[in-house]
């Protein structure tokens, strides 16, 4: 992810989102005057007020979208199969006989042939989505965490803390991703599961999420509407989440829709590395270093998993373009 | 210029020993046992033991250690691995096979990158600008390894038109694994170029060639183009210093002996000082390029000025 192209588009398209998020603005001045009195519901019931207009034309505009509509259905369908494997299998993914090594699709009415230790193939693929979907989803999460609360602080407050930031993801962004991960996922002793492969991933891939949302921080603070509210005796941290993040998030949720096909397909560059995922786990990495070996008498081992992995990234990525294109007022 | 470029190389300093250090200590702070992994299963004496802990700097705490590195680090000593050879001479017989990689790459991105993203860019909204864009977006969601299988299994398997393995054929040998490390960058590079095109041709200067009769070759070709391929350029520097560093993957696939290859079983194989010696080196070639980048922008923009 270290060679993504240039995302700073996103952070210079950031000041139109003010546009109709101004609208609002009025609610947002009462919602002070009460502030000290019922803070926290004028919070919940000001949230919802206030992303009212800017979501809804997004999600009005989304829906429309066949791009959206199509990766959407796809990604509902490999939640399913994330959640339930059951739903789609009978098969125990773990139940092998090696009478059945690597006999081709269709042999035995198996879908997709089996493996080389004679699992059913089809099974596994189904049951290799849980992984890919759940690294994704900790991943970004996790990075989304770290990157909204760091970068907001340093686009808000500015002065030493940015600066220090800044150097931060500066060493951090030295490293690539897979590298990093690497070194990381070798040190750590004992088997190496979903949650170490996580935690190596998010310590090498949060720094872009911080980037977006200081810079986008930084361009929505001067509004007049922040100024507003800082008038009406509005403390920092209120500022800060219900005038500046809820104009200032619509770049990073589009970054970290497309990151998380970066980061699924990442995973299964470190499983098929060998430096990942471990067996029994099942992951499309592992089959597909698994199936290295038979490229040539048995393809499909290789470019069913391979298919599976790429549809699941590009519809990530296909949903963050469809978003982009949503949340950016200036292509309405 | 020459004040920006100094003030720039005094802030690289900071990062530089930041990312040396993550690096220094993911490697020797972290638990595993680096001796142990040397003598594998065999019976090896404590005193071996304390011997070698001893001539690696082993016993040291971590910030002596690194330390030591930094110091021999500024006379151009990158250590020696465990079989007693220097690292910087594993580094420079490995370096021109990852350099020739990253060139092939290269110059795959800025030709077919280019051609694709100036033709969808001119015939905004035709066939072709649509079949680019998709494509581009189905390319980006294949995973390089599956890629770098797919060329080897259709190209070289099926069709043998190419190695696949290692690089006894010259040049030859990296038209395939080069194009595969190339392919993500030229989705990106055809993207840029065609946005950036598509934005500049909106511009006044170039309805005003345009008036004057000027022929759309050059209106596009001398006036648009000089514009429009500003980001491209900087974009191609930036990946130049990425493909140096990135292609782990690529060179484990095709067998290729560079140092991404290197870097990756030395991790493995917990030969520290060769993991520390050639991330180092990925941290200063990241590093130095980013400025080249910056620097170039401000030449080749005259609005950019960093004074």
């Amino acid at each position: 992810m270290s060679r993504t192209p240039p995302l700073d588009s996103d952070a210079a398209d950031a000041p139109d989102l003010q546009g109709p998020a101004l609208q609002p603005t009025e609610g947002g001045v009462e919602q002070a005057q009460n502030a000290k009195t019922e803070d926290a519901l004028v919070a919940a019931s000001g949230g919802s007020v206030r992303q009212a207009s800017l979501w809804s034309d997004a999600w009005r505009s989304l829906r429309r979208n066949p791009v959206f509509v199509a990766a959407g259905v796809l990604l509902l369908v490999l939640s399913v199969m994330a959640l339930f494997p059951g739903l789609f299998t009978n098969t125990d993914p773990l139940t092998c006989d090696l009478k059945n090594s690597r006999l081709g699709p269709g042999s035995n009415g198996a879908w997709f042939g089996y493996d080389l230790q004679g699992c059913d193939y089809y099974s596994n693929i189904i049951y290799g989505a849980r992984v890919s979907m759940a690294i994704g989803l900790l991943v970004v999460g996790g990075s989304l965490v770290i990157g909204i609360f760091l970068g907001s602080l340093a686009g808000f407050y500015g002065g030493w803390f940015d600066s220090l930031m800044s150097r931060i993801t500066d060493i951090f962004f030295g490293l690539p991703l897979i590298l990093g991960a690497i070194i990381l996922l070798n040190a750590f002793t004992g088997s190496r599961g979903l949650l170490q492969v996580s935690v190596a991933l998010i310590a090498f891939g949060w720094m872009t999420i911080l980037r977006l949302l200081r810079s986008s921080v930084i361009s929505v603070k001067q509004a007049d509407y922040v100024q507003a509210a800082r008038a009406l005796g509005a403390n920092d941290w209120r500022i800060i989440t219900t005038h500046i993040l809820p104009n200032a998030i619509a770049p990073v949720l589009v970054y970290a829709t497309i990151a998380i096909g970066g980061i699924i397909a990442t995973e299964a560059t470190l499983s098929f590395l060998g430096i990942g995922l471990q067996k029994p786990s099942i992951s499309w990495g592992l089959q597909i270093n698994e199936a290295r070996a038979f490229i040539r008498t048995s393809p499909y081992l290789m470019l069913i998993p391979s298919a599976f992995l790429s549809v699941t990234v590009l519809c990530f990525i296909m949903l963050g373009d469809a978003l982009r294109d949503a949340l950016d007022p200036k292509l309405r | 210029m020459g004040r920006y470029i100094a003030r720039r190389l005094l802030l690289t300093i900071p990062v530089l020993l930041g990312s040396t250090f993550l690096i220094f200590a993911m490697v020797y702070a972290l638990p595993g046992d680096p001796i142990a992994a040397l003598v594998g299963d065999r019976r090896i004496s404590p005193s071996v033991v304390a011997e070698l802990k001893d001539r690696y700097n082993l016993n040291d705490p971590l910030h002596v250690q690194y330390a030591k590195y930094l110091g021999g680090l500024v006379q151009g000593d990158l250590g020696t691995d465990f079989s007693g050879r220097s690292v910087a001479g594993t580094v420079k017989e490995r370096f021109p096979v990852t350099l020739k990689l990253a060139i092939v790459a290269i110059v795959f991105e800025a030709v077919i990158g280019l051609i694709a993203g100036i033709l969808s860019g001119i015939r905004k909204g035709s066939f072709f600008d649509n079949l680019v864009l998709v494509s581009t977006i189905f390319v980006v969601s294949i995973p390089v390894f599956v890629l770098g299988f797919l060329a080897q299994l259709s190209l070289g398997l099926k069709l043998g038109l190419f190695p696949i393995s290692g690089i006894s054929e010259g040049w030859y040998s990296y038209l395939l694994p080069g194009f595969v490390l190339a392919t993500l960058s030229i989705a990106y590079v055809a993207r840029l170029t065609r946005t950036s095109l598509v934005e500049n041709l909106r511009n006044d200067y170039v309805r005003t060639a345009k008036a004057k009769g000027l022929p759309p070759r050059t209106v596009i070709g001398k006036h648009t183009m000089r514009n429009s391929l500003i980001p491209v350029v900087t974009f191609l520097g930036a990946d130049f210093g990425a493909l140096l560093s990135g292609a782990i993957v690529t060179e484990g696939i095709f067998n290729l002996p560079g140092l991404g290859r290197t870097v990756y079983q030395a991790v493995l194989s917990g030969e520290g000082a060769v993991t520390v010696g050639i991330v180092t080196l990925f941290i200063f070639i990241y590093i130095f390029f980013n400025l080249v980048v910056d620097v170039l922008y401000a030449a080749l923009d005259p609005r950019i000025r960093y004074e």
